[in-house]
């Protein structure tokens, strides 16, 4: 018998590593105090990892053979699996630095995508090696029977929670390959349907409860690696039919599940640290996913049956559309529109990011406000391809965090505002989603931009629509001039116009 | 630590998450996904024991090289999530107010 035991002050400084990581998010509610809040998880994560190191340093054993007394075992420290340790963190450490340095704040939501891969992958990394050495985990009984090898009896409880982190590590890390190939463009946007593929991920999740279930009463191998192997083909079935635009919620649920599968770790290792961070960020993923999907008035099982986007439900309104009238300007109408107005608010969507027309668009921004202009900006929830994506747009182009307002903050202002400018955005300031009921976005909470004195609304063409599917009425009011342009060229030429 | 303490200490963490995590301002959403995909890496804690464990059994060779692996994994994560973050982070600025306001 062998059980590992914790040492009180190691237990006690894992506690504190977890404090300090909920400090870390108390530190986000206000951009003030966000940077203490970045460095308070960077202290947790210290604790916690040096604690380890300390408590679990590698040791070799060594025979002391004397020619007077007994033979001796001496265990002392493995300087070479030390080296391979400090090795390991340090190629992490500079790979990861690296790419924080160099990614583009556009490409945030793959970044963040491949990060949530790395730690499912991690987790059924350790799950395997906690499956393959339990005792050095001390989740397991050595029974040493009369004859042959000495083997480890992993303990009911812990077969289910290895059993459990590995299935959400592999499903955290599939998902997460599915959601970053499909953000980095890698693959198509698009929703991939497979015929009867409810049933085939309901079996599926059957399947890996069941073998979870049988796993207590049988630890052999092939349970293990079949719950292994099924978790990871369910994440790439359940992420690749959900469309390019369902992103937000995809990111934040998968951002959910890592935290899951760190918990679940956490309860195989007795690890409060891990408990409590899987707990918060199993929470924080859980109210993030929440968010989006209320902001796109669509219940999380749509969004995870995935397909959004590709019925026909939009043509009640879409139908004719294509010949009614619409008006177009210019560059310099906008200008001098813009000029004249004393209040303007920008609404920004995803085309912003993908014409790269933020500091451009800060550009414009300012040379309004030196005419004397009041500049807002409108962020929808689910504008961008992540929770917050604008709001980091913006804040990489300067403008400040005091002039970008949320939309139930600053819905009713639009009714007193002479231009809305819309960048990219389309469904999120469609007022079909309050007035038409056959529309699929009926219900979605949206920009009232049709309430100011006029709405300048940036589209590549005519031809287009938004995400769902759906025909904007905004575009053929009358107080809606269309400027028909890439976004970045059109505010390029706007800006040119106010000189 | 038995199961009761444990499931008790990841329930009230579940409840301080979600109050914690509703007091975040939207406008911080990105970031809070990249700080809790970061500290979501303390499950380097089992890779690194799991690194470290010392080789009784027949499979405790490859389950080294596989906490070996898992660490470098999570240090990615780990550093890239903090830096990630900590740039994010310095970019959200005040606006620059007139010192007086008539």
């Amino acid at each position: 018998m062998h059980e590992l035991t914790v040492s009180p002050w190691a237990s006690l400084a894992y506690l504190v590593a977890g404090v300090c990581f909920i400090l870390a998010l108390r530190g986000l509610s206000s951009p003030a105090s966000s940077q203490r809040g970045n460095r308070f998880g960077i202290i947790g994560m210290t604790i916690a990892v040096v604690t380890t190191l300390v408590t679990h340093v590698p040791t070799v054993q060594h025979l002391l053979v004397s020619d007077t007394g007994p033979t001796i075992a001496v265990r002392t420290i493995d300087w070479v699996t030390v080296v391979e340790i400090l090795a390991a963190i340090g190629v992490g450490a500079a790979i990861g630095l690296i790419t924080a340095r160099r990614i583009a704040m556009t490409a945030m939501p793959q970044l963040v995508a491949a990060f949530h891969s790395l730690v499912g992958l991690a987790a059924v990394l350790v799950g395997v090696a906690a499956y393959l050495n339990p005792q050095a985990f001390g989740i397991s009984d050595l029974v040493i029977p009369l004859i042959g090898q000495p083997f480890a009896v992993i303990h009911p409880v812990s077969r289910i929670e290895l059993g459990l982190g590995v299935a959400i590590g592999a499903i955290t890390f599939s998902g997460s390959v599915i959601a970053f190939l499909k953000l980095n463009g890698n693959m198509g946007g698009k929703p991939i349907m497979l015929p009867g593929r409810h049933v085939i991920n309901i079996a599926l999740l059957a399947g890996i409860l069941g073998l979870i279930a049988y796993f207590v009463t049988d630890q052999s191998a092939w349970i293990f690696w079949t719950i292994t192997g099924l978790s990871f083909v369910i994440g790439f079935l359940l992420i690749v039919p959900i469309g390019g635009a369902d992103m937000p919620v995809v990111v934040s649920m998968l951002n959910s599940y890592s935290g899951w599968a760190a918990a679940a770790m956490g309860f195989t290792l007795h690890n409060s640290a891990m408990i409590i961070t899987g707990a918060l960020v199993g929470s924080s993923g859980a109210i993030l996913s929440y968010i989006m999907c209320r902001a796109m008035n669509r219940s999380f099982i749509s969004v995870i049956a995935g397909g959004f986007g590709t019925s026909d439900a939009g043509a009640g309104s879409g139908g004719s559309a294509v010949d009614r009238p619409w008006k177009r300007g210019s560059a310099e109408d906008a200008a001098f529109l813009m000029s004249q107005a004393e209040q303007v608010i920008i609404v920004p969507g995803y085309g912003m990011a993908v014409a790269q027309a933020q500091h451009v668009l800060r550009e414009m921004g300012d040379k309004l406000k030196a005419e004397g202009v009041r500049v807002k900006y409108a962020i929808h929830p689910v504008a961008g391809r992540m929770p917050g994506h604008m709001n980091v747009l913006l804040a990489e182009a300067n403008v400040p965090y005091d002039d970008v307002f949320e939309l139930e903050d600053i819905n009713s202002e639009f009714a007193q505002t002479d231009v809305a400018f819309v960048i990219g955005a389309n469904d999120v300031t469609n007022p079909a989603a309050k007035t038409d009921k056959s529309s699929p976005i009926y219900g979605m909470p949206v920009l009232d931009v049709e309430k100011a004195k006029t709405v300048l609304f940036i589209k590549r063409s005519m031809g287009g629509v938004g995400y769902a599917g759906v025909d904007n009425d905004l575009f053929y009011r009358d107080n809606t001039m269309m400027l028909l342009a890439d976004a970045k060229k059109m505010v390029e030429d706007i800006v040119k116009a106010l000189d | 630590m038995d199961f009761i303490a444990i499931l008790s200490i990841f329930v009230l963490a579940c409840f301080v998450g979600y109050f914690v995590v509703w007091a975040v301002t939207p406008a911080l959403h990105t970031p809070l996904m990249a700080v809790t995909n970061a500290i979501s890496s303390v499950i380097i804690v089992g890779a690194l024991i799991a690194a470290a464990a010392a080789g009784i059994g027949a499979g405790s060779g490859v389950a080294k090289a596989l906490g070996l692996l898992a660490v470098v994994l999570a240090s990615i994560n780990i550093f890239g999530g903090f830096a990630v973050t900590a740039r994010m982070l310095a970019m959200y600025k005040k606006k620059e107010r007139p010192v007086a306001k008539g």
